[in-house]
């Protein structure tokens, strides 16, 4: 039998809380859990600096990684399979492409993304592509297949049907980390009735559809993207230890191009800071690394870094204050002049954050062809788009819903006030 | 501070009003890609690059009162255009002034149809290929516009005179 086609001799499961079980049966996709690339996601968390916040939140990539598979083959396996539309030849590059979506995530990967200005979805590609454990095992099937999963993962793929499997407004992705993100951080939102969407998914020439009678579940994946947005992505706090993470390398990288004498050379840094980030460099990187030297750097002399470093080690994170840019915009310039003459680097210590500083796709129609919305199977066939049956659906994406607040060390102001007035009046002014 | 909202404020106020969602998507795209220092993260979707982060800069943009949207039915979809408002103008000048030769590249992109900027913004994405493999994704990315190679060549031709404009 072609390795393609192998199966174990005994199906291996793995107990998972969202899905229960996981059901492995292939065995190109055995070996892939087994590389290193894919074993490197356990080291890196599904929600960043969420865990501050619901201290639940610590599950990884990996879990994840497992749950979007096992969703994509319930999809197949009990759904699509022998319908006329689904190509059985697509089976393994589909599961191969949902197990392997995410593996080029870094470590804090928002964050991480933003100072480094990198592209997770690349390094998934250069993994696939590269001279991996990943490569070699997918290589196995055929020599083109990793180019085929790589072309899934990057939307160029031939059969969008597949692409729409693990990305699109309806998809093993998004439905995964929802149900995972509201176990893990133990919030009620989050749930719907994944079952019930993929008893009424259908396969559709470029995409998944929604056999109309199923709207209602569909309601309910939308709503819970919604108040997961609201009440833990974009939770205030998190936001908070965010902005200091991404402050903690902004610093450090300063630092290294300044010339800057560390205690504990940043190796693992080096080309980060430099822009000559190998394959190696970057798989070798996870939160153990960073947090190793956010402690070693909470010993360093320069204060900037280690205050920043001692505050999102031990928690003690930056307060905020709404914030409507509307009528304050001009606040912000006037803050930046205080903190600069009472002695505190504005570019670390203050701190403006918007609703678009985290993207989150909320489900939008949008204009034609902007973005693939999801469409209901009427039952003459013909297909209409969500928001167009949905009144629940449309009063959500019709709404605008923006947040913006600014980040400062309430701390260190108010210790200060009563020998420094500047302090004082920075308190009061950003409290408005 | 609130800076990358100031730089979408200027750049619809130096195009005087951008229709569509589609057409600005692809136009601040482009722009990045010519090295103008727009920050939003592009993805690929299914009708090219497609960045989330603008479209809720742009949300939050009318919310603050500094565009002005305005919605046009056009039976089975609707079409957004956008302009700067009067608080806009004041907002926009809290940013740093924009390099000179960001005008005339925004006027060239905002002369074209949003068809064939998505054109262009495609063949972009996969710039670090070689041409006929660029050729080739667009073509499986899409396969349902059918872009005829006369488009192709056109594109092309746009992607060198704007990388001129840019440098100007």
């Amino acid at each position: 039998m072609s390795y393609e086609h192998e199966k174990l001799a005994e199906e291996k499961v793995f107990k998972d809380p969202v899905h229960r079980y996981i059901h492995v049966r292939d065995r190109v996709i055995w070996d892939v859990i087994g590389t290193r690339e894919f074993q490197r996601l356990r080291r890196i968390r599904q929600l960043g600096t969420t865990y501050l916040v619901f201290h639940g939140a610590e599950h990884s990539r990996f879990q994840h990684s497992l749950g979007v598979y096992e969703i994509v083959r319930r999809i197949i396996d009990s759904g699509f399979g022998g319908r006329p539309e689904w190509n059985e030849d697509e089976r393994l590059v589909a599961l191969c492409a949902a197990l392997l979506h995410d593996l080029g995530h870094g470590p804090f990967s928002h964050a991480f993304e933003k100072v480094f200005d990198l592209d997770h979805e690349k390094f998934t590609q250069a993994i696939l592509l590269g001279d991996t454990e990943v490569n070699a095992v997918l290589s196995r099937v055929s020599p083109e297949f990793p180019q085929r999963v790589a072309d899934v993962v990057g939307k160029t793929y031939k059969d969008k049907l597949v692409i729409s499997l693990i990305s699109s407004q309806i998809d093993a992705d998004r439905m995964d980390y929802l149900q995972r993100d509201a176990y893990y951080t133990g919030v009620q939102y989050g749930h719907f009735d994944m079952e019930r969407i993929l008893r009424v998914m259908r396969p559709a020439e470029e995409q998944v559809v929604i056999k109309s009678s199923g709207m209602h579940a569909v309601e309910d994946y939308i709503m819970s993207r919604y108040q997961m947005y609201w009440q833990v992505y974009f939770h205030p706090v998190s936001r908070s230890a965010e902005v200091i993470l991404i402050k903690i390398l902004h610093r450090a990288k300063a630092l290294y191009k300044d010339g800057y004498r560390f205690l504990q050379d940043p190796v693992p840094f080096r080309s980060f800071f430099d822009k000559t980030i190998t394959l190696e460099d970057y798989i070798s990187l996870d939160e153990g690394v960073l947090f190793t030297y956010f402690q070693l750097w909470m010993k360093e002399q320069d204060p900037i870094l280690s205050d920043l470093c001692r505050r999102f080690i031990n928690r003690k994170l930056f307060q905020y204050a709404e914030f409507d840019p509307a009528k304050e915009y001009r606040k912000i310039g006037q803050l930046d002049s205080l903190f600069k003459e009472a002695g505190i680097d504005p570019e670390y210590y203050l701190v403006t954050d918007s609703s678009s500083d985290l993207p989150y796709d909320f489900y939008r129609p949008g204009e034609e062809n902007e973005r693939v919305p999801i469409y209901l199977q009427l039952p003459n066939g013909e297909l209409s788009e969500l928001s167009r049956s949905s009144d629940i659906v449309d009063a959500i994406s019709g709404k605008r819903r923006t947040d913006h607040k600014i980040y400062f060390p309430e701390d260190i102001l108010e210790a200060g006030q009563e020998d420094n007035p500047l302090y004082k009046e920075i308190l009061q002014l950003v409290r408005g | 501070m609130l800076a990358e909202h100031a730089k979408i404020v200027q750049m619809i106020s130096l195009a005087d009003e951008v229709n569509g969602r589609k057409k600005l998507q692809k136009m601040v795209y482009i722009l990045k890609k010519m090295e103008f220092s727009f920050v939003e993260k592009y993805e690929l979707h299914m009708y090219g690059p497609y960045s989330e982060e603008l479209t809720l800069r742009v949300e939050e943009l009318c919310e603050m009162g500094f565009l002005a949207e305005t919605c046009t039915d056009k039976g089975s979809y609707v079409q957004y255009t956008y302009q700067v408002t009067e608080d806009g103008l004041k907002f926009s000048e809290t940013g740093d002034a924009p390099v000179a030769s960001l005008a005339p590249c925004i006027s060239k992109l905002n002369d074209q149809s949003s068809r064939f900027l998505e054109l262009v913004s495609t063949l972009l994405y996969f710039d670090h290929l070689e041409r006929t493999e660029q050729i080739e994704k667009v073509r499986i990315v899409k396969n349902k516009l059918n872009f005829s190679d006369e488009e192709m060549d056109a594109a092309f031709a746009f992607i060198a005179e704007m990388s001129a404009c840019a440098v100007a």
